[in-house]
């Protein structure tokens, strides 16, 4: 494990690493339109999102609910909350199967415990496939949503050589080049994964088949940390920035308004 | 005459539950049939195979209890809480044995039923290309787009002997009734040979059919209907109670160990005869820690016609 960048706002009040990547997150989903949201950081990002950059993000959850208003915060994807006064909640064939797969979701938010250079995940299994050292909740719907969803945005909770490895243990979700690669006719319809934020810096992947690349560094974080702490030779970005500091607004809603609990924020 | 379904809840496991059947407990982080999961338990039922989209707490006390040969699953871990430790431990270290196991993606699980429910042998998706998913588990195959178009792949018929689910409210014909969150329960009940649900309240047959866009489980569908107050717990059900989140976190140090999580087993489902005495024993906690507000829906115009 590297040491978490951490940032402090304009005020200097000292940024946990998750209020940072879920700061970092939450301006991603600028502009975007539709989000497939799981649990945990993407909760917080989406709430926040919606609050500040992007106040008519449509949240869509795997159980079915469409266009969740919550009254509080969710415990999970099938919390009682995200239901009550949503828009629709649906059956699992129309979420999956019209909602995902006939192509209505623009942002699928994905975690994972190993990506790849080109955005394939796993989230399956660390170590031998029929004895696996350690047992990960598998796929979930992240492999329909990987091929399906317009891109997929991933968070990871760390940024070492062990979760973003040259070579994955197990393929859960693969990228459009996997895909390709099994089988020329199989291009998925979706762009797989376009941007993988970390505690160091913010990996783009701007071509469909093309590697992820080094497009910002967190404040304090160097290049060479960042390269050092990855897997394979990762490209740079040809415009390469610094990535902007959380703000005391996005700290204050975060710890005063979305989790006032402390369910997420650490 | 309509035939009467309404059954106690250990008579309808006693008759259609036995040892080596494959068996569907659904619902999807909301309406988990954890009462009838604990009567299977109870009744000490062998080598099932056990499938669940979400295999949940409900899994891990099942494999713990030596319940399950095999589990059919698209999930491994349990919601916000974390991990499943028994389901884990079976897996990584085979203690006390192996646990067999048949991976899918949710929408891969749900379209095995689908595919049953339809009476067809396998259901098409596009999820997969390029995933290692089909190489762990070859019943996810592909096949040729006989149209002309790109390769698909596809995943076999699940027609599960038995199918548990539990549900707001039925009539005692077995219409049932559900909101909130509705998961597989649909297509699981029609998928399976035989469907015991088990319902927070019996109600009227007027109440059923004031609503009859609210009866995803029609009576023909359905073998037993048991009225199981708190059936869900420590999962929810909408309108009724909430989420036992506090008993969810504490699940995860239960689970970690395994004399604990027996001593857990003894103590709540083998030391307790039914979910009744289950709600008696949770004290105080039950219902005033889960209780929710209200939240009425509009009620909805069917109309009629004019003589």
């Amino acid at each position: 494990m590297t040491a978490i960048a951490t940032s402090e706002p304009d005020d200097s009040v000292a940024v946990s690493s998750t209020e940072f990547l879920a700061v970092v997150a939450a301006r991603e989903l600028a502009g975007k339109g539709r989000v497939f949201a799981g649990v945990g950081l993407p909760t917080l990002a989406v709430d926040l999102a919606k609050r500040t950059v992007n106040p008519f993000l449509e949240l869509v959850y795997e159980s079915g609910v469409i266009g969740a208003h919550p009254e509080g915060m969710a415990e999970g994807i099938a919390d009682s909350v995200l239901v009550s006064g949503a828009d629709a909640v649906v059956s699992m064939q129309a979420l999956f199967g019209y909602v995902l797969q006939g192509g209505n979701v623009d942002v699928g938010f994905l975690g994972a415990a190993q990506v790849d250079r080109h955005g394939s995940l796993n989230t399956s299994l660390i170590g031998d496939w029929r004895r696996p050292t350690v047992r990960l909740p598998g796929s979930g719907g992240a492999a329909d949503i990987m091929p399906n969803a317009g891109e997929c945005i991933v968070v990871l909770r760390r940024h070492d050589t062990g979760a973003l490895p040259a070579e994955l243990d197990f393929c859960t979700s693969p990228s459009p080049v996997r895909a390709r690669a099994a089988d020329p006719r199989s291009i998925p319809p979706g762009h797989g994964v376009a941007t993988v934020i970390t505690p160091l810096g913010v990996l783009r992947r701007p071509d469909k088949f093309g590697e992820l690349e080094l497009a910002q560094v967190h404040p304090g974080v160097s290049v060479e940390q960042v390269r050092e702490n990855t897997g394979w030779d990762l490209a740079l970005a040809r415009e390469l920035t610094e990535t902007p500091r959380p703000t005391r607004e996005d700290v204050r809603l975060l710890r005063e308004e979305i989790d006032t609990v402390r369910l997420y924020l650490r | 005459m309509k035939p009467v379904k309404t059954r106690g809840l250990a008579d309808a496991i006693a008759e259609y539950v036995e040892d080596g059947m494959t068996v569907a407990l659904e619902g999807f982080g909301h309406l988990i049939p954890f009462a009838a999961g604990h009567e299977i338990i109870r009744q000490g039922r062998r080598d099932l195979t056990l499938c669940r989209m979400t295999p949940d707490l409900i899994a891990d006390q099942m494999i713990a209890a030596g319940t399950v040969r095999k589990l059919v699953a698209s999930f491994f871990a349990s919601g916000s809480a974390g991990s499943l430790h028994e389901v884990r431990r079976r897996i990584e270290q085979h203690d006390p044995e192996p646990l067999e196991v048949e991976e899918y993606s949710h929408y891969g699980m749900f379209c095995r039923y689908q595919a049953a429910a339809s009476g067809l042998p396998f259901f098409p998706l596009r999820s997969y290309a390029g995933s290692d998913l089909p190489e762990l588990n070859p019943q996810i195959r592909v096949v040729e787009d006989p149209y002309g178009g790109a390769p698909v792949h596809v995943v076999p018929a699940l027609a599960p002997d038995v199918t548990v689910v539990h549900a707001q409210r039925a009539d005692r014909y077995g219409n049932v009734q559900l909101w909130g969150i509705v998961g597989a329960q649909q297509e699981v009940v029609y998928a399976g040979r035989r469907a015991i649900v088990t319902v927070e309240e019996i109600v009227d047959e007027e109440v059923v059919r004031s609503d009859p866009n609210r009866t995803l489980i029609p009576a023909h569908a359905v073998d037993a209907v048991v009225h199981c107050p708190g059936g869900a717990h420590p999962s929810y059900v909408q309108g009724c109670y909430d989420r036992d989140n506090a008993f969810y976190r504490d699940w995860t140090p239960i689970s970690r160990e395994p004399a604990r999580l027996q001593a857990w087993l003894a103590e709540w489902v083998h030391g307790v005869p039914d979910r009744a005495a289950y709600l008696a024993k949770l004290g105080d906690h039950w219902p005033a820690a889960v209780a929710v507000g209200e939240r009425l829906s509009r009620p909805v115009d069917y109309g009629r016609r004019l003589p």
